[in-house]
């Protein structure tokens, strides 16, 4: 099957070859970090995660929220997602692959990274987080594997890919939460200690995931004779909707057990975010921009007239996408440190390398999705082989 | 000093086990060692559960009404001893112990109205070694483990640079090499190792001295006499003295991690 992605017009070439660019870029930046080390990047003793570990938190969302077509069409039967279920499925193996890019980059000794199955250390989440992903990504090559294969040679996919479809579900379930449950059991880090965080985690995952799908989609329709269907679209707006309403109270509800109980520890993280703390405020446009844009979101989502014109759609599915990119990767995972166990304030912000490796992995994910989109189209005939 | 010194004797046996971090130990702690293990099978186990049955709970009593503003000689021998480096920036830092103002130190204490004595009292802070490590609990790979005495113990060649025990840390005890820390450490100590970039380090309540018999270098330099080190299980101890005879305090104990430093205030 492979063959599809090898063939291709001038466009799609193109396409390639500037994310080509980008990744050489990054890995340029990545030899200059390997060597020199992580002081290349803006973290610090003070805030030890940043960018990267941002990136991958948000991204492992994108990976779970394939769920959302992947339920509906198999669980329920739902015949409208037929067209957009293995994009879904697609958009999920390059999104782990993006994650477990993000966590290497991130790494101090990433030559030793073996030592996580050298010495599997149950007491640690870190360890299950890579047996959720590596799982999930596992799961979704057999799924995506063996069904289009089954549609190339048009016969039925046998019956028990059907098990190992239904196993993905609550798996995709599973790696939000354990990636959750990294941050929401420390102790140390009141920010992050909170029982809602999982919740909130797949809430945002599931509106930013089928976003971008939408994204896709409607992106895709244009380029080729791919249509995922009125219907479809419709439904990835409900979903959207459903979602992104969940995510914004769940905020609130953080915003009221913070702000109510007034303990200070607690307060400080949501002052630095929302209107800085000891004078400093680097995140604070970032964050109302998403409060806002989360706003909009929603009243473009809950209108019907609105979310059901797909060319408002799209522009929703891009408010959506950045409202949490800038709520999950940028300031979820740097505010857990903020201010430091010391009390005191100390700002991050990535660098130019960082950047570039960072932009360097989400070009990788661009770049896998382009060809696993390229094979699943050409072999359904929709684009010209 | 000779009584602690005989102290650290006694102790020493069960606390040289620092072969288990791959450090450098002279063949004979190493021989006296393998003895020890095979009289108290179990020792060398990695474990992480609290260890309160354990025959030796090593712990450390700062007097701050001892300790003198502006002093750096614990820290400076430390830094000496264990091949730390300075870059001259914070951003890289690599600090095993160092002082932070009090309200700094104890930010869960919130007393706007403290005295004179402690409102402008630098206090000296130390990987707390807690007997409870959130560290150990998160580390996937038991590069950072708890010896049976207590001590929160980092194999520098098993650490994969994840620092997840530095975001897992209550204190911000642990420092990350950011890069490599060999060309900026003054005068290298050949009995102790330095380490390679992108491994996480703190203090050990000096391990390799321990199995020497000797007590931590800042408690053997401090001038005023304002640390003690010993065995919390044994009721005769310094620590348990002072202890029993003084009203003490440790920072954020609210956590459960139960921090093995304690401070007299």
């Amino acid at each position: 099957m492979l063959e599809y992605a090898l063939k291709g017009n001038k466009k799609y070439w193109s396409w390639l070859f500037l994310l080509a660019i980008i990744i050489a870029a990054g890995f340029y930046f990545y030899m200059k970090q390997f060597n020199y080390g992580l002081g290349i990047t803006g973290m610090s003793r003070n805030i030890s995660w940043g960018l990267y570990i941002a990136q991958f938190t948000f991204i492992v969302g994108v990976a779970a929220s394939a769920v959302m077509v992947v339920l509906p069409y198999y669980l329920h039967d739902y015949k409208a997602f037929g067209k957009i279920t293995i994009l879904g499925e697609f958009l999920a193996i390059a999104s782990i692959i993006m994650c477990i890019l993000f966590v290497t980059v991130d790494l101090g000794q990433p030559m030793r990274v073996a030592n996580i199955f050298l010495y599997p250390t149950f007491h640690s989440l870190m360890f299950w987080d890579v047996l959720a992903l590596s799982g999930y990504l596992i799961l979704n090559v057999i799924i995506t594997r063996v069904t289009l294969d089954a549609e190339h040679k048009s016969i039925a996919p046998p019956k028990w890919i059907r098990v190992v479809i239904i196993i993905s579900i609550p798996w995709a379930v599973s790696i939000h939460t354990v990636t959750a449950f990294l941050f929401a059991g420390l102790a140390g880090r009141p920010f992050w200690l909170t029982a809602i965080l999982a919740p909130r985690f797949l809430a945002s995952a599931f509106s930013a995931g089928p976003a971008l799908l939408v994204i896709l989609c409607l992106v895709l329709r244009r380029l080729t004779k791919f249509d995922p269907g009125e219907q479809a679209l419709k439904k990835l707006g409900l979903i959207i909707t459903y979602a992104m309403c969940l995510n914004v109270f769940f905020i609130l509800m953080e915003f009221f057990t913070t702000f109510y109980s007034g303990i200070p520890d607690h307060v400080s993280h949501m002052q630095y975010l929302y209107e800085g703390l000891d004078g400093k405020a680097r995140l604070v446009p970032w964050m109302w921009t998403s409060a806002f844009l989360s706003i909009v979101s929603l009243l473009f989502l809950i209108i019907p007239k609105l979310r059901n014109n797909n060319k408002i759609l799209f522009i929703t599915s891009i408010i959506v996408f950045l409202s949490i990119w800038i709520d999950k990767g940028l300031g979820l995972v740097i505010t857990g440190f903020i201010p430091t166990p010391f009390g005191k304030v100390v700002q991050y912000w990535p660098t130019i390398p960082e950047s570039f490796i960072s932009l360097g992995i989400w070009a990788i994910g661009i770049f896998l999705i382009s060809i696993f989109y390229k094979i699943a189209l050409s072999i359904r005939r929709e684009i010209e082989v | 000093m000779n009584k602690s010194r005989r102290n650290f004797l006694k102790i020493a046996g069960i606390t040289a086990v620092g072969v288990t971090a791959g450090k450098f130990i002279p063949a004979e702690v190493k021989d006296s060692t393998a003895q020890l293990i095979s009289k108290n099978s179990g020792l060398l186990k990695k474990g992480t559960a609290v260890k309160t049955d354990s025959k030796v709970r090593l712990a450390m009593v700062v007097d701050l009404r001892k300790c003198k503003e502006g002093c750096t000689k614990c820290i400076d021998e430390c830094n000496k001893i264990h091949n730390i480096p300075n870059f001259g920036e914070s951003k890289d830092e690599i600090k095993w112990i160092w002082k932070e103002p009090y309200e700094n130190a104890f930010v869960d204490q919130e007393n706007f109205y403290l005295s004179d004595a402690l409102k402008n009292k630098n206090v000296p802070v130390f990987c707390n070694n807690c007997n409870n490590p959130p560290c150990v609990e998160v580390c996937p790979t038991q590069a950072t483990f708890q010896r049976e005495d207590g001590i929160v113990m980092m194999d520098w060649h098993r650490c994969i640079g994840c620092r997840y025990c530095m975001a897992a840390c209550p204190y911000g005890s642990r420092s990350f090499n950011w890069r490599d820390p060999r060309p900026f450490i003054k005068n290298i100590n050949p009995d102790f190792p330095t380490r390679t970039k992108g491994v996480v380090e703190k203090c050990e309540f000096c391990d390799e001295r321990l199995s020497q018999g000797l007590p931590p270098a800042c408690v053997e330099v401090c001038p005023e006499k304002a640390l003690a080190f010993g065995n919390l299980n044994d009721p005769e101890s310094d620590v348990r003295k002072l202890l029993k005879e003084n009203f003490s305090i440790r920072r954020k104990p609210e956590l459960g991690t139960n921090p093995e430093i304690y401070y007299l205030v």
